[in-house]
């Protein structure tokens, strides 16, 4: 099946005036249509920037600087702009963190929909009006025909959310981008609106893909995870294998650094020391060797490509069988005890 | 990530000089011809100005060297000019390119000073306005409305001849510089006033200002010492723009006969004596000067323009 | 987890002596427009109740959570608590002096210096023009503690060494920092006047996981070290767990469980603790499905009579839309829902 977003190679370089920075370097993935990609990374890890390139709005001066987009088998990233404002809206919904810049203020809500619904899709106005509200109904919205005449200031947070949702799936777009959909609102509001999101994108077959910070959202949301790193993939693989079993060494000390409900809270949290570096300061290599625990040789001299690992992948030279023989035992033993899977044999890894 | 750095020519330099040049302003400057074309004539006016008494061809003010048998000179180039006197003579027999240099000194440090007293009358109402909030807040920016619906010149003529009629004819001379600092300076602070009050209201609430309360300080303390430098920048954004307003102000009075006498002249006033012989033939009297004011104005205001940008990360 | 073991934690805790007591701590907020605009648009005046009645102590050496969604108030309680808002009744006293009583300049010196606070967004607590070294000796220099310049600058040094940073960091700016870097600088700040009680307002909400756990983990090696006590601010209940000896939950202005943190989490009692702890996500992928909470948090301008709580509350009873339920002792939480006032 032709997956609705492919991302090949990837590159963005932000040129400055201290030379040119690569926010994402080399980054390959695919979503598949009705399923639901989460995207984590601390701030500045490119997350972000990913999403604004798939929908050709990267903030210049940035710019794609090599690879490929396709968006359901057709190449995007190289379309004039006129195209792709026709793709955005009608192919690929968006969704952003605070609802009050998708929703503008001086307009009732009934009419951006309408607006919206019309740009793409055939119809008169009182059809769009009628779809209008149906999408209203549909992402929960009280009194959907009355409320169409009311303007987003009168939304509270939670429901304003629900309007984007609506306002992105108008025109029953592949792709959804959803950044950090839930970070402005309420814990008791957020759950409402990741089962909201979920649902009618799987109604709907539309992949989505969901950017966000927060681990517990992806747990609860995602069908497979792409975690990034200083603007590279560290580890891609199905939800459940990279929340419980982790591969990459960063993905580890992120998981282990959440705190929870469960375990004992006496104890101290798990820590990665350090902080992600800047884009213009990435050690050559890996770019987490400074801050990892099973470091060796090659880390600080090669960069890792992505190598299978588990049930999915992860950049980093222990799952290369070729690279880990060099590691010494006592890394080998560590990275297992973690639960890493390392791909040689075990009597050997006891070296 | 190869040829990352740009050409800097790494010469040793104290903390602060390196610090400017690494600044993004500075970035910015060298990357905008205009601004550096504007600065550089800035620049050639005012040490023209500063060192009018070193480099002008004559005293005009020297009754002993001047004579009236030297009056209404073409400039040079022209038929009957005198290459003693490159831009001619005005009706006295002043050489007009000495007077044009010994203008612009009292053109510019009118402009200066008037500007200098119009932030510092702005920022300390602004910043007390913003600060202190509630009734101090609305009295001090209800005056300022009320004074933005007149003109900035009629408020300056207004405080003019109000100083002037308590200082009677004889002893005005003495004062009208200060005057006219006064006058202009105070139909300018409104802009100031209103944008340290803005930058206030949203400085005062950010984290560290809280902090500084935390430890006890007090509100001047924290207003001049933790507020004021973080405003700052807006600020000398207005001031540039602003010093050019003030030196077309102090032409526009003096044009009018109320600013700086003919004994003194200014760029205005210069202006105005030339205006008497425009129409009889006489025109350099009053072009020079006139262009001299328009290139200065100019180029000043050009400076303004990139300082705003630039300062503006989001035009930038 | 067993219930002993619980019990056996609570006996060995040494009886400490009571740092920090409030009451009845209640502020108010004028949101009315300008009287003209009144006048005119015939509108009454607004008020926001944004605390209503707010008891708790702490004791020393412990940490005491706050916990709350927007509108809370909790943000509000903290700035009471450390002297930056009066309150509009009530009283906050640390160790024994009313934070906003009448006091000598030298007395109110004494306890403004025992009182700091760690702010929530690390890039507008410090002043972007001062170097870090200024920023840390301010409160060394505003409260007199160290007069030589050359014994205060060793002091900076040992304050940023204390929280994991370069002594040498001192001579750089903020903006040279990651935002972990700078909330250490706020912490080292916080310290410099060797405070007792620190209010942390949301002190690792802006920060990522991996940071937030050094942030955290730096809090409680300071607390051991220094016997600070503090105030804990925070949205996140899993944070929360791991910092807090005792636990407040406020619902628009109210406390509406307080309880030993152990027991809060193992035994939740009010149905809104209840549904905040159901509504933390599920990292830990137990298959649980998150619990839908119907509606979103009223207005505080206009919060619903009787317990605030009530349109919300799956268990809600007549008498919760009138009346205001009292605290009632469940264990060792106090809760104010009715459910528990018929079995008391």
């Amino acid at each position: 099946m032709t997956p609705a977003l492919s991302v090949r190679n990837l590159r963005i370089e932000i040129p400055t005036r201290r030379g040119v920075l690569t926010a994402i370097d080399d980054l390959s993935f695919d979503i598949a249509p009705g399923e639901v990609l989460g995207m984590v990374g601390e701030s500045g890890a490119g997350k972000s920037i990913t999403g604004s390139a798939v929908i050709g709005l990267l903030e210049p001066p940035g710019r794609v600087a090599g690879g490929e987009i396709h968006l359901a088998g057709e190449r995007i990233d190289h379309l004039p702009p006129e195209r792709m404002r026709h793709i955005r809206g009608k192919r690929i919904g968006m969704i952003f963190q605070d609802p009050l810049t998708s929703l503008n203020p001086l307009y009732r809500i009934g009419d951006q929909l309408v607006e919206t619904i019309m740009t793409h899709q055939r119809m008169t106005t009182a059809e769009a009006r009628d779809k209008a509200q149906r999408l209203l109904e549909e992402v929960g919205i009280p009194a959907a025909k009355t409320r169409l005449s009311s303007y987003p200031h009168q939304f509270s947070g939670g429901m304003r959310q629900r309007v984007v949702i609506a306002l992105a799936l108008a025109a029953d777009p592949e792709l959804v981008i959803a950044d950090e959909p839930t970070t402005a609102l309420d814990v008791s509001v957020q759950a409402q609106i990741i089962a909201l999101l979920k649902r009618l994108c799987a109604e709907r077959g539309a992949a989505v893909m969901l950017i966000t910070h927060d681990m517990g959202v992806i747990a609860e949301t995602a069908d497979r995870v792409c975690v990034l790193y200083a603007g590279r993939l560290a580890e891609l693989g199905p939800v459940r294998d990279v929340v419980k079993h982790p591969q990459h060494p960063y993905t580890i000390g992120l998981m282990s650094a959440i705190p929870s409900l469960t375990g004992d809270p006496d104890e101290a949290l798990a820590q990665i020391p350090g902080s992600m570096p800047r884009l213009g300061a990435i050690p050559a290599g890996c770019a987490f060797n400074p801050r990892c625990g099973y470091r060796f040789d090659p880390c600080t001299v090669e960069r890792p490509p992505p190598y299978d690992a588990g049930a999915g992948e992860a950049a980093c030279f222990l799952h290369a069988p070729a690279f880990a023989r060099q590691a010494p035992a006592e890394t080998l033993r560590q990275a297992d005890a973690a639960g890493i899977q390392l791909s040689i044999p075990n009597g050997e890894a006891a070296r | 990530m190869s040829d990352v750095t740009s050409q800097e020519t790494n010469r040793s330099a104290p903390g602060a000089f390196r610090r400017m040049r690494d600044s993004d302003l500075w970035y910015s400057f060298t990357r905008s011809p205009l601004a550096m074309l504007s600065a550089l004539v800035v620049l050639i006016f005012v040490l023209a100005a500063l060192f009018a008494p070193l480099i002008a061809p004559h005293d005009p003010f020297d009754p002993g060297s001047i004579s009236i048998l030297d009056s209404f000179l073409p400039p040079a180039w022209e038929d009957g000019g005198d290459a003693r006197f490159l831009l001619g003579t005005d009706d006295q027999g002043r050489d007009v390119l000495s007077t044009i240099l010994f203008g612009m000194r009292i053109s510019l440090a009118v402009g200066f000073a008037s500007v200098v007293f119009a932030m510092l009358l702005g920022i300390t109402l602004g910043l007390v306005a913003g600060y202190f909030g509630g009734w101090v807040d609305s009295v001090i920016m209800r005056i300022a409305d009320v004074q933005l619906t007149f003109p900035a010149i009629l408020i300056a003529l207004l405080i003019n001849g109000v100083a002037r009629a308590m200082a009677g004819p004889q002893s005005y001379d003495k004062v009208v510089f200060v005057v006219l600092v006064l006058s202009i300076g105070l139909s300018f602070w409104v802009q100031y006033g209103r944008t340290v009050r803005g930058s206030v209201l949203v400085e005062a609430n950010k984290e560290y200002v809280l902090a500084a309360r935390l430890i006890g300080l007090g509100p001047w303390t924290i207003m001049f010492k933790h507020v004021l430098p973080n405003v700052l920048g807006p600020v000398l954004v207005i001031a540039t723009i602003n010093l050019a307003l003030a030196i077309i102000t102090e032409a526009t009075l003096s044009f009018l006969g109320v600013g700086v006498p003919p004994t003194q002249p200014s760029l205005g006033t210069l202006i105005r004596i030339g205006n008497d012989f425009l129409f009889s033939g006489e025109w350099w009297i009053t072009i020079f000067p006139g262009i001299t004011l328009a290139i200065l104005a100019l180029t000043v205001n050009l400076l303004g323009d990139w300082l705003r940008d630039a300062l503006n990360p989001k035009l930038r | 987890m067993s219930m002993q073991g619980l019990a056996v934690a609570n006996e060995t805790g040494v009886e400490r002596k009571t740092l920090v007591e409030v009451e009845g701590l209640r502020r108010v907020f004028d949101l009315s427009k300008p009287w003209l605009n009144r006048m005119i648009e015939r509108e009454g005046r607004v008020f926001l109740t944004a605390v209503d009645g707010v008891d708790f102590s702490i004791r020393q050496g412990e940490t005491y959570a706050l916990v709350g969604e927007s509108g809370s108030g909790k943000s509000t309680i903290a700035k009471m608590a450390v002297g930056l808002l009066p309150p509009s009744a009530g009283s906050i006293a640390i160790d024994g002096a009313d934070v906003w009583g009448k006091k000598s300049p030298e007395a109110e010196r004494r306890m403004r210096r025992k009182i700091q606070m760690i702010f929530q967004d690390p890039f507008a607590s410090l002043n972007p023009r001062w170097r870090v070294g200024s920023i840390i000796a301010e409160p060394i220099k505003a409260f007199g503690l160290i007069d030589d310049p050359l014994d205060r600058a060793a002091r900076v040094g040992e304050l940023l060494s204390l929280v994991g940073l370069d002594p040498r960091d001192g001579q750089k700016f903020p903006h040279e920092f990651s935002g972990g870097q700078r909330q250490r600088i706020a912490i080292a700040r916080a310290l410099a006047s060797e405070p007792n009680f620190i209010v942390c307002d949301e002190p690792t909400s802006a920060l990522d996981v991996s940071v937030q756990a050094q942030v955290l983990n730096l809090l409680r090696d300071l607390q051991e070290r220094l016997g600070l006590t503090y105030l804990f601010i925070s949205h996140n209940l899993a944070v929360v767990r791991h910092v807090a000896t005792r636990v407040g939950v406020l619902y628009l202005g109210r406390l509406v469980e307080e309880a030993p943190a152990r027991e809060l989490f193992a035994a939740p009692q009010h149905p809104y603790t209840k549904m905040l702890l159901e509504a933390v996500p599920d990292i830990e992928m137990e298959g649980k499905d998150r619990q839908s909470i119907a509606g979103e948090i009223p207005n505080p301008i206009t919060p619903p009579a009787g317990c605030h709580f009530h349109p919300r509350c799956p268990v809600r009873r007549p008498e919760c839309d009138v009346e205001t339920p009292p605290p009632h002792r469940v264990g060792d939480a106090t809760v104010r829902c009715h459910l528990f006032g018929s079995a008391s």
